[in-house]
Formats: C-alpha cells, structure tokens, sequence
C-alpha cells in the first residue's frame, strides 16, 4: 500500500521536495511520526493534516492511494 | 456593470457595501484598487506603516514618490483619484485588540491582508466575536492560500474560522515562523485580487464563496489545490468568549514565544572571524547580498542536514536573509548536535546587519 503527500510552505523548504510517497503507513499519525523521525526540525512544528483534501484533527486510517496534505500556516501578505 | 449576474441590484449592494481592509501592503494593495474600481461605497484602509522602496514591486498603489509616506494615507488618495463616489477612510493606525472591535463592528466585511499571526489571529477572532465574515488571505514565496470564514451558513451549519485550520500560533522559536522568506511580488497581485473577488460575491451574493475551504495556489507549478474544512469543537475554547476577555488577550505574547538562539548584530560581530567558529549562510546561492566580510560556509536550508560534517567549529552561527530561515537552521542543528554545540542564529538576517555596519 501506498500515499501520496504533498508538502507545502517551509515544510517543502525543509525536506527539499514537494512531493513525496509513502509505503506501508497505517494512518495519519504513523505518517507524521515517520517524517518527523527523518526530519526531527519538524517535531515541534505545527502543520495540519489533509487526507483526501480533507482537513483531520484527529488520528485517521489511511488506504492505498490516500493523497495527504501537510500545510504549515503562513503568514505573509 | 454589464454582468447579468451582478446587473444595478448587485451594482446598488456593493455601493451600499462596507468593507475593512486591514493591511495596505502586498494583499491589500490589489484588495483595495478592485474593491474602489468595483465601487464598494465604503472602505476603510488600517495601515500603521510608511512606504519603503523594498514594498514598490507589490504593493502598486504606491510609486516613488510615496516612500517614507504612511501607507493608509497614500491609498486613499490614489483611491480617491480612482473613484471620487466612494468614501475612504484611512486609519494610520495599528490595529490592536483594544480599537479592533470598534472599527469592525461599522463594517459589514473584513479582509485580512496584514503580515504577522499576532495579527492574524487576532483579527480572526474579533471577527467570531463580532459575527463579521473575514477574507483571509496569506502568502509565502510563490504559495498563497485564501479562504471566507465566519461565513453565516444557510442551513444553520457552525461557520468555520481561521482556528478551525490552525487552533494556536506558531511560536517564533517555531520552524514555521518564518513570514520574511520573501514574495513573488506578482502572486500577492494574484492572491489578493482572489480576495477582491472572494468580497464582491459576498455583497453581491452570486457565486459560490471559499466558506469552509482553503483555496491554495502555486505560482511557480500553477498547481492549485483546495481543502475542505470542518468547525472543531476545540477551536471555541482558543477564542477570548467575550469583549472583556478579547481586549485583556495578549496576542503579542502568544505569538512570539521565547527562543534562545538568536544574537544581535554586534554580538555576531564579536564572534565573526574567530577560530572555533563556524558560520553558515542558509540562503539558496543565487540571493543577494553576497558576503564578503567574513568567513562562511555556504549551505542552503534544505541541504543542511547533508553537510553536518563540514561544520567543525564549537560554535555554530547560522544566518539569511531576514532571520527567518536561519532560525529554522538553527533549532535543525541543535536537534542533532545537542549540547555538543553551542548554536545561534543572526537576529534580522543579513540585510539588516549590512545596513548597520554602513550606519557606524
């Protein structure tokens, strides 16, 4: 099984990609924890979470082909 | 108008129209020309700051003879000229949670075009407390997002708010705190004449407005992509419940939470040149200005964590343009370095230390 995330804002800076798969992930948090462990910077940013272009607060089961969002908030104008 | 969709009645509405627009900058510019050009009878413009010649490839209401003239007043002459059957009303003023519910409470919409989150959340939650829509827009390099909130849904659905995307602000020892990477000036142009567009459907009630979705754009890949929002039950609790507790909220401290790594210019000077310091530009190597003054590695953001084993020094000194970026580079390094290191970021990035080091 597979998803697909894309990245956006600084968190793209900071993995170098905007755009990136994922095997084998049981849900949203197990995702998160996954690209926090290869990017600790991210473990005290706060992002929200889109699976499905939907925007979740809480831990969500992911299936093959998920597309995942990770939206940091921005602030320019 | 000649629109069908719009026709004299949406003409009449939007000549009737009362629309705050806070933030004469990169968004409010286009805002503020579309919004006058269409003819909303009533516009207020907040703007605290002057016109500098760094905001002239954004913010087009302004030319070279505005700079160093208040941004508030500048845009109501220009809109004045544009449209002399409106009223403007400038406010060179900053808006804060003590004169915020005041002034929002005499307009019918309000559109976010201001650069901070203090700001941001601030002006969201007046919005809730005062059931005003808000047009929210923020952008970052070349990605923009925009979105309606607090929008009175027909069928009794709870309205969502900019809390419901991001509960609580970054704090500025955050990595995502960083709202001085720069702008395509061209994308505020596209971004905020969304936001135009988002206020006219609104007062003319056509069209389907952004409630409840966050529109995002990419300039550089053209790529678009909307999400859909939900009102969360946590969110009521991160808003003050009343006037009272509005006006005693510190938005400035919950927004800029205290980091230890940042040092100002002339400490960065005492430690510039020493052995046992390593400095690193993190910017990409086609930014402007190119050091020359001291010693450095250059290694942009995103290949920091490739080159750790070229950073030998005991102390580490990250900087960019701003102070933004190295901030980031600069909790990224004490994540993998610990205590092992002693790490700190330039306050202000480069720019502002050039600008001292001519001043002395």
């Amino acid at each position: 099984m597979q998803v697909n995330i894309l990245i956006f804002g600084q968190i793209a800076d900071i993995i170098g990609t905007n755009n990136i798969l994922m095997t084998d992930v049981h849900d949203t948090d197990d995702l998160t924890n996954r690209i926090k462990a290869s990017y600790p910077v991210l473990n005290t940013s706060k992002f929200a979470v889109a699976v499905d272009k939907k925007i979740v607060k809480e831990n969500t089961a992911l299936n093959n082909n998920n597309t995942i969002a990770l939206l940091p908030p921005f602030s320019g104008g | 108008m000649l629109l069908k969709e719009v026709g004299e009645a949406g003409q009449q509405k939007l000549l009737q129209s009362k629309v705050l627009v806070i933030g004469a900058g990169g968004l409010g510019c286009p805002v503020l020309q579309y919004l006058a050009a269409a003819g909303v009878g009533t516009i207020g413009i907040i703007d605290d700051d002057i016109v500098s010649i760094t905001n002239l490839h954004r913010q087009v209401l302004y030319n070279i003879e505005d700079i160093d003239l208040p941004k508030a007043e500048r845009a109501f002459a220009y809109l004045q000229k544009l449209n002399p059957d409106i009223k403007v009303i400038p406010y060179n003023l900053r808006l804060t949670n003590r004169n915020a519910l005041d002034i929002i409470n005499t307009y019918d919409i309000v559109i976010d075009g201001t650069d901070n989150f203090s700001s941001r959340y601030m002006i969201n939650d007046a919005c809730v407390l005062s059931n005003k829509p808000l047009v929210y827009a923020a952008v970052l390099r070349f990605e923009g997002q925009v979105g309606v909130f607090n929008l009175n849904q027909k069928n009794n659905e709870k309205s969502v708010n900019y809390r419901d995307l991001f509960p609580i602000p970054p704090g500025e020892d955050e990595v995502m705190n960083c709202s001085v990477a720069g702008v395509l000036g061209v994308l505020t142009g596209i971004i905020g004449s969304m936001q135009a567009n988002e206020a006219i459907k609104l007062i003319t009630g056509i069209g389907e407005p952004l409630a409840n979705r966050l529109f995002t754009y990419n300039a550089l890949t053209n790529q678009v992509y909307e999400l859909a929002l939900a009102a969360s039950a946590e969110t009521g609790s991160f808003i003050p419940k009343d006037e009272a507790a509005f006006i005693n909220f510190d938005y400035e401290m919950a927004c800029s939470a205290k980091n230890t790594f940042e040092i100002d210019a002339s400490t960065f000077n005492s430690l510039a040149n020493k052995e046992n310091v390593t400095i690193i530009d993190v910017r990409e190597f086609d930014e402007k200005p190119i050091i020359t003054e001291f010693p450095h590695h250059h290694i942009p953001l995103n290949r920091l964590t490739e080159k750790l084993s070229a950073l030998n020094g005991d102390i580490l000194v990250t900087l960019c343009q701003s102070g933004g970026r190295s901030l980031q580079a600069a909790k990224m390094l004490s994540d993998t370095f610990g205590t092992s290191k002693k790490i700190y970021s330039l306050q202000g990035g480069i720019v502002n230390w050039k600008n001292l080091q001519q001043k002395q």
